[in-house]
């Protein structure tokens, strides 16, 4: 049997301290947690950087070094530093060694990088190894060279490996969220399906339970299947919770794709222990003939600025459409005019919030609001662009008039300057993933003894 | 007036899975309600409402947990300037509105 323990489902979610000491008391064989996610979006990827507070990742990270201490055992990160790119993986690197300093401890840590350079993935796009997922952008070379991050999904073989140099942390670029987990019960021998489900299941930690946000959560593999105990006060799996958690961010809730496979739950069957824990087997591993890892990555899609003003005006709320279409017309005009450049050259956008600003042209109700925001977008190549352009919008959204004949309106800006610079914006470019012929060959691995 | 999808059902969550997918799970709460939203919301109204293609969802029918699920290509790809809720979560609201035949 191997334990899992799994504090939370992201490094910087908190995690409930109490359960915490219940998981380590139980004596789990591993601690495993996950750091990022794609979720919010291509800027940390683009820019290699994490969502989350320093301090509050150090506290919660040195919270969790002092659980692995007390235990005995590893732990393991996966997609360190929100993206899991390099300069992410450093950067957690760095906190843990400051942490490993200030207490006093000594720790071999096992640095497992996912960074692709763009030479590599060129080369594999080019031999034919590259292969698109539905939806996938159209790639070639360029838009591969164009990007600033790109990093490959680690499944179970490469968590293995740094797991087998016997490090006591083990922190990883970007991996799939389920790999973490299912490295060690696989490498003892679970039940393969078992430790790929349970894997899913327990990835998000207490989410597939009641009392979801008290994080702490224990999945016990073995060679049958699995079982997850969920370990806070009110905190409750039930055969319900648990299964419900395969719809959770899954476009499909019963195939999970994995390098070298992908798991089948179609005939897995979910029964109560108690009225805590819930034990599941039937679970399918299914072997793949080519062993491919999913590939992210974000580039830079130009700046942006925006600008937020208010309409409170009964008359302007009621025409905004109207209002927002013609400063867009006359602004457009003004800046080709005034700055030489093409109609594709740069793009403006007027959102109405309080309208439509969610969901576009999908949305189909109407209503009659008291007030609307209106939220500018620019975006170019240049930062000299967005700059002067955004400066050009912001007097039409200040004294902009329906019509030549009255007198000039004034809107509401709620702060000085209206414009806010939001700098460099990315995109995510690659929906793709690449083979490889040794699940090690696009993978680094370093140990580091500290103290 | 007809019940909309909202007034029947548990809750309607939307969410990215992927930076290219969006999935909506509509958890029913009892057989009754998964039996009326299983019957009355056709997969062509779902993808009138996203003003795509039928052929583009997949539609999971999930008897066990009393949910009827769908997962489609991203209006927008997630985070490109054209996109307008990152996480995704709001098109929930778009699907409860619907009302049940």
């Amino acid at each position: 049997m191997t334990r899992v323990l799994i504090p939370s489902g992201a490094l910087g979610l908190g995690y409930d301290r109490t359960a915490l000491e219940r998981g380590i008391a139980s004596a789990p064989d591993i601690i495993a947690i996950d750091g990022g996610s794609t979720d919010s979006g291509p800027s940390y990827l683009g820019r290699g950087v994490s969502k989350y507070s320093r301090a509050s990742t150090k506290i919660e990270w040195a919270g969790l070094i002092e659980a692995r201490r007390t235990a005995g055992v590893p732990l393991v990160i996966g997609t360190a530093g929100t993206c899991g790119a390099d300069d992410a993986v450093d950067w957690l690197v760095e906190i843990t060694e400051e942490i490993l300093a200030e207490t006093g401890q000594a720790a071999k840590i096992a640095v497992l990088k996912s960074g692709q350079t763009a030479a590599r993935v060129a080369d594999a796009f080019s031999t034919g190894r590259i292969t698109p997922l539905h939806p996938a952008p159209e790639i070639d070379a360029d838009v591969i060279a164009s990007c600033s991050n790109i990093v490959a999904l680690a499944g179970a073989e490469q968590i293995a490996a740094a797991l087998e140099t016997g490090a006591d942390i083990v922190i990883a670029g970007r991996t799939t969220d389920t790999a973490i987990i299912a490295a060690l019960p696989l490498m003892r021998g679970a039940h393969a399906g078992a430790a790929w489900h349970g894997a899913k299941i327990g990835e998000c930690g207490a989410l597939c339970a009641t009392n979801p946000q008290s994080g702490v959560i224990l999945v016990d593999f073995d060679a049958d299947g699995f079982t997850v105990t969920p370990l806070a006060d009110g905190a409750h799996a039930t055969p319900h919770t648990v299964s419900a958690h395969m719809l959770y961010e899954n476009s499909d809730p019963f195939i999970l794709y994995e390098p070298g496979g992908h798991l089948d739950v179609t005939q897995a069957e979910y029964r109560a222990l108690d009225d805590t824990r819930v034990r599941v087997t039937g679970s399918e591993w299914v072997p793949s003939d080519r062993y491919t890892v999913k590939l992210e990555g974000a580039r830079r899609a130009g700046y942006q600025s925006v600008l937020l003003t208010l309409l409170r005006d009964r008359h302007y709320v009621e025409h905004a459409d109207a209002w927002c279409a013609d400063i867009l017309a006359k602004c457009r005009a003004k800046a080709e005019a005034r700055l030489g450049l093409a109609a594709e050259d740069f793009d403006l956008e007027l959102r109405i919030i309080g309208r439509s600003a969610t969901l576009g042209a999908l949305e189909n109700r109407a209503n009659g609001a008291v007030e609307l925001g209106v939220l500018g977008i620019v975006t170019a190549q240049t930062r000299q662009a967005v700059d002067e352009i955004a400066k050009m919008l912001n007097p039409y959204l200040l004294h902009h008039p329906l019509t030549a004949a009255e007198e000039q309106p004034t809107f509401a800006f709620p702060f000085s300057p209206a414009e806010v610079e939001r700098g460099e914006v990315y995109e995510f470019c690659l929906n793709h993933v690449m083979e490889l012929t040794d699940p090690m060959e696009a993978f680094r691995l370093e140990v580091r003894q500290f103290g | 007036m007809a019940d909309t999808l909202g007034d029947v059902v548990e809750k309607v969550r939307s969410k990215n899975a992927g930076p290219f997918w969006l999935t909506i799970d509509i958890f029913c709460g009892s057989a009754e309600a998964f039996e009326r939203v299983r019957q009355g919301v056709s997969t062509d109204r779902v993808a009138r409402l996203f003003q795509t293609e039928p052929d583009g969802l997949k539609r999971f029918d999930i008897p066990s947990l009393n949910v009827v699920k769908f997962s489609l290509p991203r209006p927008q790809v997630q985070g490109t300037r054209f996109d307008r809720d990152m996480h995704g979560a709001s098109y929930a609201a778009l699907v409860a509105e619907m009302t049940l035949n």
